[in-house]
């Protein structure tokens, strides 16, 4: 009896730890996340200005700069553990993509150029790839059908 | 104030992936497939271009804006050359980001020897 009693208290601590613990994730991958967003306005505010040009154009240079730092710090090693850390704040935004695409390329360089790099570089960005493309083609076939284009 | 609500956005969007992430058995491939798909249906009715032009930029960090473009450069394609369009324009928008991600990956991992 004494141990299952034990053993139900412990679960309930580790439970308790548990949701804290969550909760204080929601709150670090709320405030990261965030911050990226408000630095990737920031960023299309700034090359608007600098560069005098479009800002849908300002936006995709403002992607291809996240996606340039993330990778980066993913070839740093860095990346690792900030994301360790704030968990989703890194992972859904556009620099989660970038780190998937880097870090399996990093990983399976060792294994030569052609069938370690080459094969293995989609193996994580893939999912949101594949995913992706077949979704919008599915969505975009039935609107299409639907007929209510712009 | 649209920085306001860029961070506003883009952290309620992390919100509830992290909710989905520590309440249930799904991986992080699978919740960003998720946001991937939610992103293209949510287009499907022009209700992400609203997003974007409200959020700013906030709304075009997180993946489901991967979603929105591929759907809304094969949509706006459509309009101009038909069914082939849907096919053609898939990759209109988001080539940019697709293309920086590789060759940034590609140059880095043979630049860089991975730690560990």
């Amino acid at each position: 009896m004494d141990k299952t009693y034990d053993d139900i208290v412990q679960k309930q601590n580790k439970g308790a730890k548990s949701t804290k613990k969550t909760y204080l994730d929601c709150f670090v991958s709320f405030f990261v996340g965030g911050l990226i967003g408000m630095f990737g306005e920031w960023l299309v505010e700034k090359y608007c200005l600098l560069f005098h040009i479009s800002r849908s154009d300002s936006m995709a240079y403002m992607i291809i700069t996240l996606i340039l730092i993330a990778s980066f710090l993913t070839a740093l090693g860095i990346f690792d553990k900030l994301a360790a850390r704030a968990k989703c704040g890194l992972l859904i935004p556009i620099t989660g993509f970038a780190h998937s695409m880097t870090s399996a390329a990093m990983d399976a360089r060792s294994e030569g150029l052609i069938h370690g790099l080459g094969s293995n570089i989609f193996k994580l960005g893939g999912i949101v790839i594949l995913y992706g493309i077949v979704s919008a083609w599915v969505f975009g076939l039935l609107r299409y059908l639907v007929g209510g284009l712009s | 104030m649209l920085l306001v609500r860029s961070f506003f956005f883009c952290g309620f969007i992390c919100l509830i992936a992290q909710v989905l992430l520590s309440n249930t058995k799904l991986t992080p491939g699978h919740v960003t497939s998720i946001f991937v798909v939610s992103g293209a249906f949510l287009d499907v009715f022009s209700i992400y271009d609203k997003l974007v032009l409200f959020f700013g930029g906030g709304a075009c960090v997180p993946i489901t804006s991967f979603g929105h473009l591929l759907i809304h450069g094969s949509l706006a394609h459509a309009d101009k050359s038909g069914f082939l369009g849907i096919f053609m324009g898939m990759f209109d928008l988001t080539a940019s980001g697709i293309t920086a991600a590789i060759i940034f990956a590609f140059f880095f991992a043979l630049i860089f020897k991975p730690k560990n």
